[in-house]
């Protein structure tokens, strides 16, 4: 195109060189000049016409591998670095602990963080979306604690069924959550505020509920017990859900650039496709590999699919649909989400009603894993843990920026730092300083990428 | 002036907000027609914003009827309007800077199966809206913060469209834009006008507002202080209306320049 012009550009230079001589006689030479330059830039002026709609500055990624590699290096330069600096991190953490002690990537030590990752990931799924929301939920170890009093008092002392007392436990967690909303949205108190006075509160009931008793055992074959004790020992079990997963992406993603290139709106390329595929196909095959052919591997454990079931469903609540783009509207910007006419006391409520249920439901995969309801389960560091694994896995403390998915990757972290201190026979103290370290190094990994975002023009 | 229909689209009559010691606004009127384009002057503190913001339900009215096609209705929440068909683009934007430029063009209003979301739907019509409008952003798939202060603007009007609207409201559209910028603005106005939508336009601008407008309703301190057909109406005396006197800085000015012209001449000759 850009030869066309300049050929026409050219001729007519020529046709106004000529008009130019043959008038010199008539009139100057120089009145030409201008209808010459004119005349070039039209050709030019109407070439772009065509495609008016398009910023001429947009960089625009190019097909294939080599553009998606490109556009990868420019938004690692942007800031934009994701989910990058946590699985840097897991690698860094297990390469260091294997190399410390060579039982680390044993089916049994992973089996194990895959186990204490899944109710503490449970009610960090919780907080991230209160963390959407730009605002902080204090009381979730209370609110477990509370659910699992709950569960222990009306399952072993009062003998109700298994079922109705593990559902009216997580219900119990629903309606406090719903309690904290609606003090913070409708009455108008710091979120802040609230869930500190539902941490105390909540514990204190706790204890009240438990009576006289330190603690109440899980019976043995419940199904509490079964939370955290139940393993698929059948190889196909693992196997299956990995090709399941794998299958439900890929499809997942087919249908998608399907459906846009139907829309004709720009798509991902197949190879784009085949290697998103690829990565996730290795990741979830090792990880049914390690729980079912390492040397006294297990098999697959209930907690783990019970947990992978939380993060499909809130990631797809978060991102799919009208309610997950709300949570996001008003943790960006309430007021204009209020304007959208979005009932931000509606989604206030709902996200907190969230966090308790979720909250409730991993207080019951801790009794399990500790063998029971206590008095102080709950408590210590179970808050600082979960809201740790939030921020960790790259949900922002400020609103409106964060995935579902950063619950996993935040509490995968935190356990196995865990996992591989106690291996090394490391004391909690010094368990603590390195958590809290790592806290902060997530923390300013998260605010320096911020700054680079805001050089660059994307936050 | 243009009178598609002898019922406005919508009516206030005699409305009132108060907040805490202040009267916002007093005995308010104000009548548009579909297919005419309002605008709403007064100096800072008249109660545009207010009345705007009474309209689109974000502050309830105190007293007053609000009338939608000749018949009372109220509005108590952004969404009582929406549901009306009144779309407003606030001063501020009113946009979500972490979500795309899609999910702002779409917010509260989203195109859905069920309760799940049609990405691909609103992206496709996000991109027709916008060509249409030939607005020129680099992707629709950028969050808000990236893009610069006219391109949030022009955003911000085209979601006011989303819904096919009866009524637009726009609280100075065209303060924050370039030359370019505000002629598109200016022409968009003129294109909802064509299809028949009722438009208040608020604006300092008074090149813009006798430009596009068809009447010119002026506030002063929270009343009404004339309604003006902008056809046979001068400048002097809607600036007039809006200030409350003839004698202001902007007559003693104007008055002051025509004589220093005549004396100069005078001196001249």
């Amino acid at each position: 195109m850009s030869d066309l012009a300049k050929n026409s550009g050219t001729d007519l230079k020529k046709d106004a060189a000529t008009t130019g001589t043959t008038d010199a006689a008539a009139t100057t030479g120089t009145t030409d000049a201008p209808e010459a330059v004119a005349a070039t830039k039209a050709p030019v002026d109407t070439g772009a016409a065509p495609v008016p709609a398009v910023d001429p500055r947009l960089l625009v990624r190019q097909e294939g591998l080599k553009g998606y590699w490109t556009e990868f290096k420019r938004k690692i330069r942007g800031g934009e670095l994701g989910s990058l600096p946590v699985i840097v991190g897991l690698i860094i953490i297990a390469v260091v602990f294997q190399a410390q002690n060579d039982k680390f990537l044993s089916a049994s030590s992973l089996t194990n963080i895959a186990v204490f990752t899944s109710g503490l990931g449970i009610m960090a799924v919780g907080i991230v979306f209160v963390l959407l929301l730009g605002e902080i939920d204090l009381s979730v170890g209370s609110v477990a604690g509370m659910g699992a009093a709950v569960w222990a008092v009306l399952n072993v002392s009062n003998g109700w069924g298994d079922w109705t007392s593990v559902l009216v436990a997580i219900l119990c967690g629903l309606v406090i959550g719903a309690l904290h909303g609606f003090f913070f949205a409708k009455i108008g108190v710091p979120a802040f505020v609230v869930t500190l006075a539902g941490f105390l509160g909540w514990s204190g009931l706790q204890i009240w509920l438990m009576g006289n008793e330190g603690s109440i055992n899980a019976p043995t074959g419940g199904v509490v017990e079964n939370l955290t004790g139940y393993f698929f020992e059948d190889k196909a079990a693992a196997y299956g859900l990995a090709v399941v997963a794998i299958l439900a992406y890929a499809g997942s993603l087919l249908l998608d650039t399907k459906r846009r290139k139907a829309a004709a709106l720009p798509a991902r390329p197949l190879s784009e496709i085949l290697l998103r595929t690829g990565v996730v196909a290795v990741l979830v095959l090792a990880a049914a590999y390690v729980l079912n052919e390492l040397e006294g591997s297990r098999g697959l454990p209930l907690a783990l699919v019970l947990f992978l079931a939380v993060l499909v469903i809130a990631d797809f609540v978060a991102r799919r649909t009208t309610f997950g783009r709300q949570v996001f509207a008003v943790g960006g910007n309430a007021e204009a989400a209020r304007r959208a006419g979005i009932s931000v006391d509606r989604i206030r409520i709902t996200v907190f009603a969230i966090s308790g249920m979720l909250a409730a439901f991993g207080g019951l995969f801790i009794a399990s894993l500790s063998g029971g309801a206590t008095k102080n389960l709950g408590s210590g560091n179970t808050l600082m843990l979960v809201i740790a694994a939030a921020v960790i896995g790259g949900t922002s403390l400020f609103g409106g920026r964060g995935k579902v998915w950063s619950a996993l990757l935040g509490m995968l972290v935190l356990q196995s730092i865990q996992q591989g201190l106690n291996l090394l026979g490391m004391a909690s103290e010094i368990q603590f300083m390195i958590t809290g370290a790592v806290l902060l190094a997530a923390v300013v990994i998260d605010s320096v990428s911020r700054r680079t975002q805001k050089t660059a023009g994307r936050a | 002036m243009i009178h598609v229909s002898a019922t406005p689209v919508l009516a206030l009559r005699g409305v009132s907000k108060r907040f805490g010691a202040v009267q916002a606004l007093t005995d308010v009127h104000l009548e548009i027609h579909a297919g005419e384009v309002v605008a709403l002057v007064g100096d800072n503190g008249a109660g545009k914003s207010t009345l705007v913001k009474t309209i689109s339900g974000v502050h309830p009215i105190d007293d007053g009827v609000i009338e939608w096609e000749g018949r009372p209705v109220r509005v108590n929440r952004p969404h009582d309007a929406q549901d009306l068909g009144v779309a407003t683009v606030y001063q501020d934007l009113a946009l979500c800077d972490n979500l795309d430029v899609v999910a702002n063009l779409f917010l509260g209003n989203e195109l859905r199966h069920g309760s799940v979301l049609d990405e691909i739907a609103m992206e496709k019509r996000a991109k027709e809206l916008l060509d249409t409008l030939s607005i020129r952003i680099p992707s629709v798939r950028i969050p808000v913060a990236a893009l610069s202060g006219g391109q949030r603007q022009v955003v911000a009007i085209a979601r006011a469209l989303v819904g096919d609207p009866k009524v637009v409201i726009l609280d100075e559209p065209t303060a924050a834009l370039g030359v370019e910028q505000t002629a598109q603005v200016l022409d968009l106005v003129e294109r909802l006008r064509e299809r028949g939508h009722a438009v208040i336009l608020i604006s300092h601008n008074m090149a813009d507002v006798q430009a596009v407008a068809d009447r010119v309703a002026v506030l002063r301190l929270g009343r009404n202080n004339g309604v003006f057909n902008v056809s046979d109406t001068s400048h002097e005396v809607i600036i007039a209306a809006i200030t409350g006197a003839t004698d202001n800085a902007v007559t003693r000015r104007k008055a002051r320049i025509t004589t220093d012209s005549t004396v100069t001449k005078g001196d001249a000759k």
